[in-house]
């Protein structure tokens, strides 16, 4: 691990006043050390002892929880500030209740040390578990190294994606919370160094990989996320995350499903999709929910959904069998979002 | 940087070079190797301790972030020559290990799994003792440890 200058605010204010001093300011040339925001540590440490980050200066922003640890739920929807730890989340009554998926898709990651270290902000900003990412043994990473190449198109990629990807970059996104996030409709809290606030829908945060998978989110330099606001909803009563992994327990996901639905007498008035495990960022599966409204759900009208939600699918060698997989995913998710008493 | 830790109740000043981790400070300067290392790197549940009463993974805490909390390791569990902690005679009494390394992280993880109210049935323990690898594959008697030792710390 390379040494960096370690930074310890008390306050928000004082946390972006930091953040600023690493920002460029427009016309200038010189270009600041990179900083870091450090949250739980559970991703970013792990980046820094594999030296793929290296930043200059770590922001701790523990002493943020005062501001920024809170769940309120109340009927209008769910707020999360950023530094809830993900135990918390995963534990706390009216998640339990109102928002099964969102429980769910915690439980269901990391271990409990983990889920007692890491924050729902770092939490969504986990970096890709693509061994070509995380290895900088590997000459050739286009999110590591912009313009290297990818060594896992024709690499061990069986954990990666098959949506959303490009001719530049298949690596996966591997959390579960934020594909929840995504299929709610939820919105994001962002401050600016200069202390802008701005509420963004969770859906903009990250980035297709495109041209530019070094580029991964549409945060501005030295911005802060704050909190998550989950709008309620019929479908977030009615709803559950499937995960799908390689061993049973404490593992990332090969194919994970989210459903929430507003069913009327078998009819689904509204649904809400997402998908992870498959993804280049979190997802959110538009053409499954769009086969799925107005529509009498049965296997039919399940298969047709994932059918749908698979439909620009596009796999390389050790991937290929992931479509298949995550379409009986999203119809054993459908059928037993369907059969829930809510 | 000089930090100030706070473990097993007994306060230690210390300087330390920014990057060491909670981890490589109890181990190489308290001298307190029962926490031990694995992975390094969050995988293998090895060093986990108690801050603040809530298992972590003592490999990815910086000493200096690590300040302001009560940290608990397998040597604070029972005095030189006091009883030992009930979870400790459960894995003694199950034999719930065979080379060892893995145990103080298994024994710490266990007590708080139990705390948490997470010990409620294998299937549960399994869950969530899911954390802490054992390369022995001592899996099934650490299940039975654990339920040994659960109805003695809620004194029932």
């Amino acid at each position: 691990m390379r040494p960096f200058s370690y930074q310890h605010p008390r306050s928000t204010m004082a946390a972006l006043a930091l953040a600023a001093q690493h920002v460029a300011r427009p016309g200038e040339a010189r270009r600041p050390a990179p900083a870091r925001y450090l949250a739980g540590g559970t991703n970013l440490l792990d980046l820094m002892k594999i030296g793929v980050d290296h930043p200059a200066t770590l922001i701790d922003i523990a002493a943020l929880r005062q501001e920024h640890g809170r769940i309120e739920a109340d009927e209008s929807g769910l707020s999360l500030g950023a530094l809830v730890r993900m135990a918390e989340a995963a534990e706390h009554p009216a998640v339990l209740r109102d928002y099964p998926a969102i429980a769910q898709s915690l439980q269901l990651a990391a271990s409990q040390q983990l889920r007692n270290m890491a924050t729902l902000g770092g939490n969504v900003l986990q970096r890709t578990r693509c061994n070509y990412f995380r290895d900088p043994s590997w000459p050739a990473c286009n999110k590591r190294m912009p313009g290297s190449g990818c060594a896992a198109m024709q690499g061990v990629n069986r954990r990666l994606a098959v949506l959303g990807v490009s001719e530049h970059c298949i690596a996966h996104y591997p959390g579960d919370f934020a594909n929840v996030l995504a299929a709610f409709g939820a919105e994001l809290d962002l401050l600016a160094p200069d202390g802008t606030a701005r509420r963004i829908p969770f859906e903009e945060l990250h980035r297709l990989p495109g041209g530019t998978p070094h580029i991964e989110t549409n945060l501005q330099p030295g911005e802060l996320i704050t909190g998550f606001r989950v709008p309620a909803g019929p479908w977030t009563r009615r709803s559950l995350y499937l995960k799908i992994r390689d061993r049973d327990s404490y593992d990332f996901a090969q194919a994970s499903a989210v459903v929430g639905l507003d069913l009327q007498d078998g009819v689904v008035r509204e649904a809400r999709i997402g998908l992870g495990g498959l993804v280049a960022k979190p997802w959110r599966a538009h053409a499954a929910e769009a086969a799925l409204n107005g529509q009498r759900l049965d296997r039919a009208v399940a298969e047709a959904a994932a059918a749908a939600a698979f439909q620009d699918a596009v796999t390389h060698g050790e991937n290929a069998f992931k479509p298949e997989l995550g379409r009986r995913t999203l119809v054993r998710a459908l059928l037993q979002a369907a059969a829930m008493e809510a | 940087m000089d930090v100030l830790l706070k473990v097993n109740g007994t306060e230690h000043r210390l300087a330390v070079d920014v990057r060491t981790t909670l981890l490589d400070a109890l181990r190489e300067r308290l001298e307190l190797t029962g926490t031990k290392k694995g992975c390094d790197l969050g995988q293998c549940g090895a060093c986990t301790v108690l801050m603040d009463g809530r298992r972590v993974l003592s490999c990815f805490i910086l000493a200096v972030a690590a300040q302001e909390a009560e940290i608990a390791t397998i040597e604070g569990l029972a005095g030189e020559n006091a009883p030992l902690h009930p979870m400790q005679q459960a894995f003694l009494d199950q034999d719930a290990y065979q080379c060892g390394y893995c145990t103080p992280g298994q024994i710490l993880s266990a007590i708080a799994c139990v705390q948490e109210g997470h010990a409620n049935s294998a299937d549960q323990i399994r869950e969530y003792m899911s954390g802490n690898l054992c390369r022995c594959a001592a899996y099934p008697k650490i299940v039975a440890a654990v339920q040994q030792a659960k109805p003695l710390m809620e004194g029932s």
